[in-house]
């Protein structure tokens, strides 16, 4: 299906939602779903870019990657556009950076029916506003992205998990540059990459522990809190030290939005979708 | 100037701080670009409520505010529309806070780009864009043009290194946009803020990520007999899965003036020469330096100059960040032009760029960050030679229009400004331009914060900015 045809199928008139695989969350009950166009359309490993549909599903995008020694920071399951749409990063975003990072270029379909293009096609641009970042953790509520190019980056020549039961923060700080690195309160998970004999050289320098991966994380909420944060943590977790997502056994608490950015958010949901017909009901502000 | 809009100003700031002497507004009329507006006054707010004053007492008073760093800016962005007030940031110059251990930093919108960086060496930590005025550009300036420099390649511009920021919005509120955990609910106001040149109000107080001192820095220049075989190594180190810090080109012209003007030992004779360095750890960036030799030597790579310690790392830098200043030796004035192609397209696009320069009788000198196809041609010109500025106008509307048809886009880091304003529709469709406007519409209902920037108007009309005849926009 071409951006022509996805755009005719979302129409301009009557209320409509989107879906991937469902993966994280799924379509709008009751009312007509659409399908955004999914195939790889081009790779440029000299250029570390990579355009395709937002429906293409992320492990057949990691798939192609491989073969060039790539893989875009997107965490695995479902759709592009509905990783994009979500915006919640991997557990490597410490090394990875968040999701937001990879979007250069979107075209979607505006609650008016039409093809709009945001960012552009570089690895480096600053022309107009970002419209590519108001995207990325939208929940499609401001249009349906139907295409997108993103940035790759080098998959890791070499990557090890570790264990240790120091201080997960003073490890954290003695580190250069870990992939990952988690708490649960008691144990200190590590991800590093790179070239073998660094991350040998690091991890014995902090007597870490080669394991075989990272624990079971909790799923019953995912907070998000500041860094600093982290080291006052209680209950059953798994926080992602020096970022601040937090995989918890409890629900995460409501968070406060105060009165400006709660109009802000409104503001720009009303000029983007005058009659909330994009996914009409879901809000942005307390989407989990 | 109504006196009631300088006495409702000064009401909380005081004449010192609120200025209107014609001298003093003459040096507020432009950036470091070519255009030029005439503000009313200037304000020189030291925390946030003044700020929200400046910015109430303007809409009360229906006039438009622009907010001004250094004013380094090469896009006009700073540029006041007639009868403006200006609200220069650059006396909230605070660092408030450093968590070492987050690697964040609280700071005001003054603080300058390289002053941060010295702030938290202690900590091994530093702020990873480098716009090559570091050394006087300030930290919200750079949030407003989401600027650029050539350890972006590795790092990315400044939005991937800004968590939050407090802003005066257009209509005098104040709000906290992102925050200090990693996934803020709602719209990711803090991304569209960044880079909004100005249009979406006032930041106040930004969160920075800091980036920890790699332990090992390796700096290398590597010439060569064609623009060619430097572009091709540049394309095959970055598809050998290699991102170098940095990654920069100079071509010949350039490495002549630079050479004469510090003697570097640079390679004057070469075509171009690349300035590339990798960071990391010692086995890491040992293969990563084999690997780019290698990939050299394939071009025929003339010379492989590694720094032997930090003071030649230095030298090789000042080389690159020597040549604004070196160009006097040739022309008194020059135009600095930023668009980015895809890299595969750095030969053609240079060989245009020569090309159009040459039909317009003009010398132009190239110095820019190849690793990420971010092109700084840059014009050379006698402003006292007749019809000289018309030249250069028409070469540089061609580079840009080459480059965004090579694939490219208009502004890799200096932004869109009043500069590139009406080349939009180059890259953008009027649908394209209108969901920008949307989105500023969301910020500014009311159109007073910096208005006349980025978005062309076809209705634009004499209230807004005028650009003066001969200037190049």
């Amino acid at each position: 299906m071409d951006l022509n045809a996805f755009a005719e199928s979302v129409g301009a008139t009557d209320p409509v939602t989107i879906a991937g695989t469902g993966s994280r969350g799924g379509a709008v009950p009751g009312i007509r779903r659409v399908d955004a166009p999914s195939g790889i359309e081009w790779l440029r490993a000299d250029e570390m870019t990579v355009g395709c549909g937002a429906g293409t599903l992320v492990a057949e995008l990691d798939q192609a990657l491989v073969e060039h020694g790539q893989c875009v920071a997107i965490p695995p399951t479902g759709t592009i556009g509905g990783a994009l749409a979500v915006g919640r990063s991997g557990m490597r975003r410490l090394g990875y950076g968040p999701v937001r990072d990879t979007l250069l270029q979107a075209r979607y379909v505006s609650a008016a029916g039409d093809i709009v293009k945001a960012g552009g096609p570089t690895v480096k641009n600053v022309s107009g506003f970002d419209l590519c970042r108001l995207l990325v953790g939208s929940y499609g509520t401001l249009g349906f992205v139907g295409d997108v190019i993103l940035r790759t980056r080098p998959r890791s020549r070499f990557e090890q998990w570790f264990a240790t039961n120091a201080d997960p923060f003073e490890t954290f700080t003695r580190l250069y540059r870990p992939t990952s690195v988690l708490w649960d309160g008691t144990t200190t998970w590590v991800l590093l990459e790179g070239d073998p004999r660094d991350v040998d050289r690091a991890a014995a320098a902090l007597h870490l522990n080669p394991v075989a991966g990272p624990p079971e994380l909790p799923t019953g909420g995912r907070w998000s809190v500041p860094p600093s944060a982290v080291a006052s943590l209680t209950g059953t977790f798994v926080a992602e030290v020096g970022v601040g997502v937090v995989h918890h056994a409890e629900p995460a608490p409501t968070r406060e939005v105060g009165p400006a950015v709660r109009d802000l958010n409104g503001r720009i949901k009303h000029n983007f979708d005058p009659t909330g017909r994009l996914n009409p009901g879901v809000d942005v502000l307390d989407a989990r | 100037m109504p006196t009631t809009l300088l006495a409702d100003l000064r009401g909380v700031l005081g004449a010192e701080r609120v200025r209107d002497g014609a001298s003093e507004l003459s040096l507020y009329r432009r950036d470091a670009g070519h255009m030029e507006g005439a503000a009313a006054a200037v304000c020189f707010p030291l925390t946030t409520n003044e700020v929200v004053h400046c910015v109430r007492t303007a809409v009360a008073h229906g006039v438009p505010f622009v907010a001004r760093g250094s004013g380094t800016g090469l896009a006009g962005g700073a540029v006041p529309p007639d009868g403006a007030i200006i609200v220069s940031i650059t006396k909230m110059d605070t660092v408030l806070s450093v968590d070492p251990i987050a690697s964040r930093a609280w700071v005001e919108p003054g603080v300058l780009n390289l002053d941060l960086s010295r702030h938290v060496a202690a900590h091994g930590l530093h702020f990873a864009p480098d716009p090559s005025s570091q050394q006087a550009c300030t930290i919200g300036g750079n949030v407003a043009n989401n600027s650029g420099g050539p350890h972006c390649l590795s790092e990315g511009v400044t939005s991937s290194h800004i968590v939050a920021i407090e802003v005066v919005l257009p209509d005098g509120s104040v709000a906290v946009l992102g925050g200090e955990d990693p996934e803020p609910a709602g719209y990711d106001l803090r991304g569209a803020f960044v880079g909004s040149e100005g249009m979406c109000g006032i930041a106040t107080a930004i969160c920075v990520r800091l980036t920890r001192d790699p332990p090992v820095v390796r700096t290398m220049l590597l010439d060569f007999d064609t623009i060619e075989d430097g572009a091709s190594t540049v394309s095959d180190i970055i598809a050998a899965g290699i991102v170098p810090a940095a990654l920069e080109m100079m071509d010949h012209l350039c490495l002549v003036v630079v050479e004469a003007y510090i003697h570097a030992g640079l390679p004057e004779n070469s075509a171009a020469a690349l300035l590339v360095e990798v960071v990391g750890q010692t086995n890491g960036v040992d293969a990563d330096t084999t690997s780019i030799i290698e990939i050299a030597n394939r071009h025929d790579v003339n010379e492989v100059r590694i720094a032997a310690d930090e003071v030649e790392r230095a030298l090789l830098w000042k080389g690159r960040k020597s040549a604004f200043g070196a160009i006097a030796r040739i022309k008194p004035d020059y135009y600095l032009h930023d668009t980015v192609v895809p890299r595969h397209q750095l030969p053609a696009m240079l060989a245009q760029v020569y090309e159009i320069a040459a039909r317009h009788g003009l010398d132009v000198l190239n110095v820019f960050h190849a690793g990420d196809g971010n092109l700084h041609p840059l014009l050379l010109f006698d402003a006292r030679e007749p019809g000289v500025l018309d030249r250069v106008h028409a070469a540089g509307d061609e580079i840009v229009t080459a480059s965004v048809a090579a694939g490219g886009v208009l502004s890799g880091e200096h932004g869109i400004g009043l500069e590139k304003r009406d080349l939009m529709p180059l890259m953008f469709s009027a649908v394209d331009l209108s969901a920008q406007a949307a989105l500023r519409d969301a910020f500014d209902p009311v159109g007073l914060a910096n208005p006349g920037k980025v978005l062309p108007s076809p209705a634009r009309c004499a209230d807004l900015q005028s650009v003066p005849a001969g200037v190049w926009i």
